[in-house]
């Protein structure tokens, strides 16, 4: 497991060496010239020079990724040039909203939907498991941010239950205010969890290790805890893992729609005004978080399945 | 010779002295499909004695695996049985509440099952899957510990301790089988049901599993019903064998009398055509023109009819019942009753 377990670390950070090198270099190749868009059309040639080499723009490109490199090393991920705050201190500071957001969608939706679906394989053909699959269908083709939208509309407009706009202040208010968003991005991934673990379920149950933990009168309850749950999850935790990148996209939407600061906003703004070095770093911490999210998950595979440990 | 006609198996005229653990009487198996319900077993009736092996021989799809797990209370959802009774102790098999079987199984009755690389649960220890089939007994973990080790000592996996530890997928697909043999064993039970456990292993492994189990069954002397491809491993292993043709059991007897004196066409057919493997349905009785007969509309008369060499008027007409060969021996062949069976 240990062996296991370093070898994955090792290849999640060649994974984020790998995804920064291609995002300088897209940088790179994308039309126009960074300087140029950040000053705007007014710049003088000089001022132009002079913001290049601030930001070393004038240095051969192998050169200008080892040096962004032994900067990321050091915690230094550039200079923001409309405020000068350093990209970093903007980035962390919006970056806690979006992880919390992201963390109690996951929590609630992943909780949910393996309740769900362990409950509609248990009952496999019965009303509730035809009720679920149709909730569970129906809920997964809605995109988030139309979930968000009629959230917001309902509980919030129409009822007035809820607040709809703002992260809020002190536990509870943050946490009211965390209710419709985490709602929004949650709601089609437990359609999606509890479909997939009702699929290995069922798939499970009909192994034929569960048909002689039978043989031997071991109780279906026993069976279910201890014979199949533990192989029936791994699908949803493996998707929640690579779900992350996709719950990141539902909360740039989310953010903007319900007014909430984090990384979503701050990437939005960003790119409206042009300002490179935050979307940089912005993407490069989500970038992070993303490698670091599939890491747990196939570490908590492998802790669940001996049989994963043995090899990459 | 006997031409007394026996119906299905009133066992208290059959000559030998043998005990009888488990009487299967009239046993029919149903399952539903989308094109209409297949009758895959149909009154079967068989005596498993005790302490003895039972054979249970027939090609492919004839309903070996669906008989030994109708014995287990393990049949497929969509199957049912239609008729017949199941004799173990004071209970009906064939009619038993989910509570009940939960107290048989692995109790009175445990089963080894054709695939070792999948029947035992990959993400628990072996260590853990043999404790657990021991929830029944009131004893200390360290107790039921040491009965597992003890266990795989005795199907002789070198260095048992630690095997304990291990997780299925570190072990080759005999030590697998050990284990399952060990599991079953421990559970101490009366009658034991294998379902060709030796068909996944090659050749040598075959063959020394096959020692195990005799070995075993003696130290333990427990019932057996192995059910196999395997005609030379019945006769080295078995005292009693079953020959099945689809969904019926066309001869029992001792496998003594069987091998040597073959009674029912089909039996005689098997024997000459290739005394080892009879796998594959269809390619195995090459001189016999036709096919297995199906299973959704069963013909009138005898099962075996379309392929018989022997047969005659009768045969297409009225289906026979099981009649007396020397002295163990039974088959479903109108010959016997008139007398015609080949010394
Ligand atoms: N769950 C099921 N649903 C429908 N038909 C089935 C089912 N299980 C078995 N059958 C049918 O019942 C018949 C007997 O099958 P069974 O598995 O008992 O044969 P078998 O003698 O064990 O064959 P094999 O030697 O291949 O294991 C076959 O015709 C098979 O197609
Ligand atoms: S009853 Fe007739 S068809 Fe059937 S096995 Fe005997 S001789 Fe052949
Ligand atoms: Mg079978």
């Amino acid at each position: 497991m240990i062996y296991y377990a370093t070898q994955r670390f090792l290849l999640s950070v060649l994974i984020v060496i790998v995804a920064i090198s291609l995002l300088t270099l897209m940088l790179h190749v994308v039309p126009g010239d960074p300087a140029t868009m950040i000053l705007g059309p007014r710049a003088t040639p000089e001022l132009i020079e002079q913001t290049r080499v601030a930001m070393g723009l004038d240095q051969p490109l192998p050169v200008q990724i080892v040096k962004f490199f032994g900067r990321i090393l050091h915690g230094d991920l550039g200079t923001d040039v409309f405020t000068g705050r350093a990209v970093s201190d903007i980035v962390f500071e919006q970056l806690p909203y979006t992880l919390v957001l992201i963390a109690v969608s996951i929590l609630w939706s992943s909780v949910l939907g393996i309740v769900l679906g362990c409950y509609s394989a248990l009952r496999a053909g019965t009303w509730l498991d035809t009720l679920s699959g149709i909730l569970s269908v129906g809920t997964i083709s809605i995109p988030a941010f139309v979930m968000a939208l009629y959230a917001v509309l309902i509980f919030a407009v129409s009822l007035g239950w809820l607040p709809a706009i703002g992260a809020g202040e002190g536990f509870f208010d943050s946490a009211m205010h965390l209710i419709l968003p985490a709602f929004a991005i949650g709601i089609s991934w437990v359609g999606y969890i509890a479909r997939m673990v009702r699929a290995s379920m069922l798939e499970v149950m009909g192994a034929p290790h569960v048909r002689m933990a039978r043989s031997f009168g071991l109780t279906e309850a026993r069976i279910v805890r201890a014979y199949i749950l533990r192989i029936a999850v791994q699908p949803a935790v493996t998707l929640l893992g690579t779900g992350v990148a996709h719950l990141f996209s539902a909360a740039v939407f989310v953010e903007v729609i319900f007014a909430r600061p984090g990384i979503g906003a701050l990437i939005v703004s960003s790119v409206n005004e042009r300002n490179y070095p935050i979307i940089l770093g912005a993407v490069l911490v989500t970038t992070a978080i993303i490698v670091l999210a599939t890491l747990l998950s196939d570490l908590t595979v492998a802790l669940l399945d001996p049989r994963q440990r043995e090899a990459l | 010779m006997s031409e007394q006609k026996l119906m299905h198996s009133s066992n208290a005229m059959r000559g030998d002295d043998h005990v009888p653990l488990m009487l299967i009487e009239e046993l029919s198996v149903d399952f539903s499909t989308a094109r209409g319900p297949i009758h895959a077993l149909r009154h079967i009736s068989l005596e498993v004695a005790a302490g003895r092996i039972l054979g249970l021989v027939g090609e492919s799809g004839c309903g070996k695996s669906s008989l030994a797990y109708s014995l287990i209370g393990l049949l497929a959802g969509n199957a049912r049985i239609t008729h017949g009774v199941i004799r173990l102790g004071d209970d009906d098999l064939a009619h038993l509440s989910a509570a009940r079987w939960r107290e048989l199984r692995g109790k009175r009755i445990a089963m080894i099952f054709q695939d070792p690389m999948t029947s035992l649960n990959p993400v628990r220890t072996i260590g853990q899957q043999m404790m657990d089939i021991q929830y029944r007994e009131r004893i200390t973990r360290a107790e039921k510990r040491k009965f597992a080790v003890d266990f795989l000592a005795q199907v002789r996996i070198p260095d048992p301790e630690a095997r304990l530890d291990s997780y299925p997928h570190e072990l080759s697909g005999g030590m697998r089988q050990r284990v399952c043999i060990a599991m079953a064993l421990l559970t101490r039970p009366d009658l034991l049901i294998a379902d060709e456990p030796t068909t996944a292993l090659d050749a040598t492994l075959e063959v020394q599993i096959i020692h195990l189990l005799r070995e075993l069954q003696q130290k333990f002397g427990c019932s057996v019903i192995f059910v196999s491809h395997h005609l030379g491993t019945v006769a080295e292993l078995c005292d009693d064998v079953a020959v099945m043709y689809a969904g019926e059991v066309v001869e029992q007897g001792s496998v003594d009398e069987i091998f040597r004196q073959p009674a029912h066409p089909y039996t005689q057919a098997l024997l000459e055509c290739d005394p080892g493997s009879i796998r594959e349905a269809t390619r195995i009785l090459p001189t016999i023109p036709g096919g297995l007969p199906d299973l959704r509309q069963v013909p009138t008369g005898c099962i075996f009819q379309d392929r018989c060499p022997q047969v005659f008027e009768r045969c297409r007409r009225e289906h026979p019942g099981f009649h007396l060969g020397e002295r163990t021996q039974m088959a479903r062949c109108h010959l016997i009753e008139q007398g015609e069976m080949t010394p």
